[in-house]
């Protein structure tokens, strides 16, 4: 039976980790290989790694740290943060990353997705959405770090990204992000009832009930950050708790 | 030494990782007298069957590997690079395969989340060097929308996902697996490594 995953989610700044990128005052947590490997050792299921320093002499750096998550871990890991072209997905795949994560630029330029879908493949196209509800009883999709409202529905949104040639979705609630009260169910049911890729679902977990609500919502996965580096909750110890309560998790 | 097969079939990079893990020495190469030399061979595969099978044969690697598993010598196979031991995909129209397993390959059907993305277990058919110290139920990771029907003689081990789903398949010198031992953390690893040490007798 397909396993639900557990995915830490690692913020990457001049080939540093930090404290996620919605936080006052970034702080520097760890250097990636080696909680990349902590990660592998204890479970995780995948990894994903964002690039949050979007100018270009800095990717440099980010790709070099690719290069070396890819000899280290025994895992797959999706890569992002700024990629906008064709190009910047074969760099990124050819330095060993597994999926890459697209946003605001594919929000900017749809056709991203299907170039990328066509070339590559869907299974390593992840359509990563920054969603925040609205007073229509749905969801605006938001760029630029959650600072822009771009006026789209996310579920629209998401269903159009799938005909594009998406092979997964990661979507990220700013409602919930860094509250550590939950995932948002309501959005993850609803993505669930119109997609047919699988879906991550990111912003909110604080505590492991969350997990156990987000996937009998539907989610395929579950992806956090400072709850995971912090050891707030130590992945052996959730894949117990989640296993425990039948829901199916690779031990 | 042990050959990677390149026709340019996306990153093969990661596979190599994982054979250097193990304490062998990899090449990743187009070149047949390079690959001549090797212990071993691998024919990973990423992307779509089509453009895979076509890129293979436009290489003119086929008789270089048709020679090499007529002489008895050990492939291993990686999702498509799976895929392409079978007779036919219907993977965006219908394209012939090598032929080294009876059986086509088709995509799973809806309501099925696709791809099939994640870790599944093995459920093993039978017996086989290649499964030493792996258990029935161990997860390994899937990624793919097509999957190969094959002739349950021919199956080591299935994944379940919605129906029996051909994991991993052999037959004398040839093995393959659906999933990416490379990225199937410990388990994945135990697989490759069996392969190698049975196909160079644990020569490194």
């Amino acid at each position: 039976m397909l396993a639900k995953r557990i995915i830490p989610c690692l913020d990457v700044d001049r080939g540093r980790v930090v404290k996620g990128k919605k936080f006052e005052g970034i702080k520097d947590v760890d250097d990636p290989v080696r909680l990349a490997k902590r990660y592998s050792d204890e479970g995780a299921d995948e990894l994903v790694f964002y690039d949050i320093t979007a100018s270009s002499d800095e990717r440099d750096i980010f790709i070099d740290t690719v290069r070396e998550i890819s000899h280290n871990i025994t895992i797959p890991f999706t890569v992002g943060g700024g990629v906008k072209s064709v190009e910047d997905f074969r760099k990124l795949l050819l330095a060993g990353a597994d999926k890459i994560s697209v946003n605001s630029q594919a929000v900017r330029r749809p056709e991203l997705i299907r170039e990328a879908a066509e070339i590559f493949g869907s299974q390593c196209v992840v359509i990563s959405i920054d969603a925040k509800r609205n007073d229509r009883n749905s969801w605006d999709v938001y760029v630029k770090g959650g600072r822009e409202n771009t006026g789209l529905d996310a579920i629209d949104w998401a269903v159009m990204a799938q005909q594009l040639g998406a092979g997964e979705v990661c979507i990220n609630s700013i409602d919930e992000d860094g509250v550590k009260g939950g995932f948002d169910l309501k959005l993850i049911k609803r993505l669930s009832e119109v997609l047919s890729i699988p879906i991550i679902a990111s912003g909110g977990a604080g505590k492991m009930e969350h997990f156990l609500d987000v996937f009998n919502a539907g989610a395929d996965a579950g992806l956090a950050a400072s709850i995971f580096h912090y050891n707030e909750i130590p992945i052996t110890g959730l894949k117990e708790y989640l296993f425990e309560n039948d829901i199916p998790v690779r031990r | 030494m042990i050959g990677i097969i390149d026709y340019k079939a996306g990153n093969l990079l990661n596979v190599s990782h994982a054979v250097n893990r193990l304490g062998y020495e990899a090449v990743i190469t187009d070149d047949t007298d390079l690959l001549s030399k090797a212990e071993a061979l691998i024919l990973p595969g990423v992307g779509a069957f089509g453009s895979c099978v076509e890129n293979f044969r436009n290489s003119g690697l086929q008789p270089f590997v048709d020679k090499w598993i007529n002489d008895g010598k050990y492939i291993l196979g990686i999702c498509v690079g799976m895929q392409m031991l079978f007779e036919r995909s219907f993977e965006m129209g219908e394209y012939k395969g090598l032929g080294y397993f009876k059986g086509d390959v088709v995509r799973f059907e809806e309501p099925l989340k696709v791809p099939h993305m994640g870790w599944n277990t093995l459920n093993i058919n039978r017996p086989d060097p290649l499964l030493d110290g792996v258990e029935n139920g161990n997860y390994v990771y899937f990624v793919h929308s097509y999957h190969a029907l094959a002739d349950k003689n021919d199956v080591i081990a299935y994944t379940d996902y919605g129906t029996d789903v051909t994991a991993i398949i052999g037959r004398e010198n040839i093995y393959a697996t659906q999933f990416h031992p490379e990225k199937s953390s410990k388990t994945g690893e135990l697989i490759l490594k069996n392969y190698l040490t049975i196909a160079t007798g644990g020569e490194k």
